[in-house]
């Protein structure tokens, strides 16, 4: 049987290993939330793992993005612990900061992942700056900004995308737009339909592509990675995608329409559809996909021990890591 | 008047009033509707913490739900106030004020004076502050004085039901801009509060506590505190005086030095950053104007100079608690003169 997709067998196993990781991740953490186990504020990405995947598999640890506060997709993706990753949504020590960060501050700067962020808009400048650190390293690295719908509209942003332009860095804006900020729509927020037209108002190219087809994304998101590596400058990519829980844990979502929910998990499931792309194409059969799924919950249970196990921070930990010398 | 709601009661109680007398106050912010241009509820959120839910169905389009562009919206509060307008603009959590800064701290809080005191700008900026939710580094800070530093801007931060309301009506109806801080911890404690409209005013202090032995001068959750640690100190016989600042600019300094006069020990306690804080503030003033009250060191409560952390451990031990204002206040007794 010959494989018609762009990535090889074994590749392809590895990227849905990886949607499938954080699909359990985000599903463990919506229980254990409820349950009352996990502090805080938690975005879940569920529904959109297509997306970072698809970006992340074109990408080296010297390649650099910036998340937002539904991170744990790009994270994952991205190569970070998901042993560290869960110690830190505990809040305990050996998470990726010790605790001191939590969910919306997950990072680690040896993987390229410059962190989730609490403040909208707040990765694209950066974005630039490790965009133009690379290009004077000169290696052909790359940085990625993501953002959502919502944040899409901050100055910080819009200004991000004109800089990223003028100094023809190769920096990458990628739009994961969810339908929605919070509880208000996308399409009342933002004036203009098209990120395409958003991203030529910036002189820059702009793709929109179904952020839950695996498939899409990766093709896309490999051409516009290619070019700025190659010193063709910026691009922006929408992914249309769609959020399977609230905007964070707790939001009882009444603002979606009767039977919303309904539709998107039964037909815009970005798993399932890659699961039925690769086994219609006989290239993947349903068993090794299911054997996945076993590896991961038991990786996902033991991050769980661990995190549960793992040490709390204490009064000596408090006032460490403010500064490296004072 | 029996009657007891909740903070977050009072913020809205206070808005409708004054939405129903005032056709020219409006409010916007991020989903403070919540669901615009969804297809489920309307008044879906109300705002995050449901604050301003049910405004929607009396006044319809004076509540606005914005785009996610701080700059842009609180900007055009402030451009809308300066132009006989007064809005209520909500900017969340306080943290996103780096988002928006310029246009409070160069645009509403100098145009009076730039002006030659041609412009009025009766502008409110309502705020959540304030750690205690493991909402972590950028959700939780007490950046009060970062506002209170800036000449031109009033800054209030009420601590119970009833300055709620009242505080919220009066810098609605008050001609200079107005950072209104509400502690997000605080928003679910009852109290009683009239029905009727009513304001307080943004210069006067609130004695919460009266005693002889020491003055607490302090604000917001910290009052909370504050009490907590007299209540223990009582049963030791030691009597504090409470001073709830109530707003931080104007600054009811008489009140505090009255206090500082009659009991000669000051603790100043602050839940914000250690250094230029408002403790500090107070501490200066008071060893500027009455020093010779004075019959022991003044002490000061804060949290450690870091970001607010997010482990629950870390973020108790980060926010100040009753025990160490108890242990400053007994500080200040044994270290003094009798
Ligand atoms: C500067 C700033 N403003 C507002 C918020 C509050 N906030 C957090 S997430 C969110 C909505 C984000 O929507 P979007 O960018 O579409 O991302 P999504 O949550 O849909 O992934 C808002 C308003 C924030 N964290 N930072
Ligand atoms: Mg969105």
């Amino acid at each position: 049987m010959t494989n018609p997709f762009p990535l090889s067998k074994d590749d392809l196993l590895k990227c849905y290993r990886t949607m499938r990781t954080i699909r359990e991740f985000e599903e463990r953490l919506h229980v254990d939330f409820s349950r009352g186990d996990i502090p805080g504020f938690v975005h879940l990405y569920a529904g959109e793992e297509a997306a970072a995947t698809g970006i992340m598999k074109h990408l080296n640890s010297g390649d650099r993005i910036a998340s937002t506060h539904r991170g744990h997709g790009h994270c994952i993706s991205k190569g970070v612990d998901v042993v560290a990753m869960m110690k830190e949504i505990y809040g305990k020590k050996g998470g990726t900061g010790n605790g001191k960060g939590g969910s919306m501050h997950i990072a680690d700067l040896s993987m390229g992942m410059m962190g989730a962020n609490g403040i909208l808009g707040a990765g694209a400048p950066l974005v630039c700056g490790a965009a133009l650190a690379a290009k004077f390293r000169n290696k052909g690295e790359v940085a990625i900004s993501f953002v959502g719908d919502g944040a899409s509209n901050q100055g910080t942003f819009l200004e991000s995308l004109n800089l990223a332009a003028v100094w023809n860095l190769p920096a990458l804006f990628v739009v994961e737009n969810n339908g929605y900020a919070e509880s208000t729509a996308r399409d009342y927020a933002t004036a203009v339909d098209s990120y395409v037209d958003r991203a030529a108002g910036f002189g820059m190219p702009g793709i929109t592509v179904d952020g839950t087809d695996f498939f899409a994304v990766y093709e896309a998101a490999g051409e516009i990675i290619q070019r700025a590596r190659e010193g063709g400058g910026p691009s922006l990519l929408e992914c249309k995608m769609v959020r399977f829980y609230g905007h964070f844990e707790g939001d009882a979502q009444t603002y979606r329409a009767t039977g919303e929910l309904d539709d998107i998990r039964a037909n815009h499931d970005c798993l399932k559809k890659f699961g039925v792309q690769v086994t219609a194409a006989g290239v993947i059969s349903a068993a090794e996909l299911q054997a996945i799924d076993q590896q991961v919950l038991a990786v996902i249970e033991d991050a769980v021990q661990q995190a549960k196990a793992a040490p709390l921070p204490t009064l000596a930990d408090l006032t460490t890591d403010v500064y490296i010398s004072y | 008047m029996a009657r007891k709601i909740s903070i977050k009661q009072a913020v809205n109680e206070a808005l409708d009033q004054e939405m129903a007398r005032d056709p020219a106050v409006i409010c916007m912010g991020e989903d403070i509707v919540g669901g615009t241009g969804a297809g489920g509820e309307a008044d879906a959120w109300g705002g995050v913490l449901g604050v301003t839910k049910g405004l929607y169905a009396k006044y319809g389009d004076r509540l606005m739900d914005t785009p996610l562009s701080e700059s842009a919206y609180i900007g055009a509060a402030i451009g809308a106030a300066a132009c006989g307008m007064r809005p209520v603009a909500e900017l969340m959590f306080i943290d996103f004020m780096g988002v928006c800064f310029d246009q409070i701290y160069n645009q509403a809080a100098k145009f009076r004076y730039m002006f030659g005191g041609k412009a009025e700008t009766p502008v409110v900026i309502r705020a959540m502050v304030g750690a205690g939710f493991r909402a972590a580094a950028q959700h939780s800070q007490m950046l009060t004085p970062l506002f209170t530093h800036i000449p031109g801007l009033k800054v209030v931060c009420p601590s119970t039901p009833y300055d709620t309301k009242g505080l919220l009506i009066q810098s609605i109806r008050d001609n200079d801009p107005v950072i209104f801080c509400e502690h997000k911890a605080l928003y679910g404690i009852e109290g009683e509060v009239p029905e009727a409209s009513y304001t307080i005013p943004l210069s006067e202090a609130n004695i919460v506590r009266e005693g002889k032995h020491c003055s607490i001068v302090t604000y917001g959750l910290m009052v909370h505190r504050s009490l907590e640690a007299a209540a223990t100190l009582a049963k030791e016989g030691i009597e504090v005086d409470i001073v709830d600042l109530r707003s931080l600019s104007p600054l009811d300094l008489d009140t505090v030095l009255d206090s500082v006069t009659k009991t000669g020990r000051l603790v100043c306690v602050d839940e914000a950053s250690p250094r230029c804080n408002i403790a500090t503030d107070i501490s200066a003033q008071v060893a500027m104007q009455a020093f010779s009250a004075l019959k022991a060191q003044i002490e000061m409560v804060t949290p450690p100079h870091t970001p607010v952390p997010f482990s629950p451990t870390l973020e108790d031990l980060y926010i100040p608690s009753a025990a160490q204002i108890a242990a400053a206040v007994r500080k200040t007794i044994k270290g003094g003169q009798a």
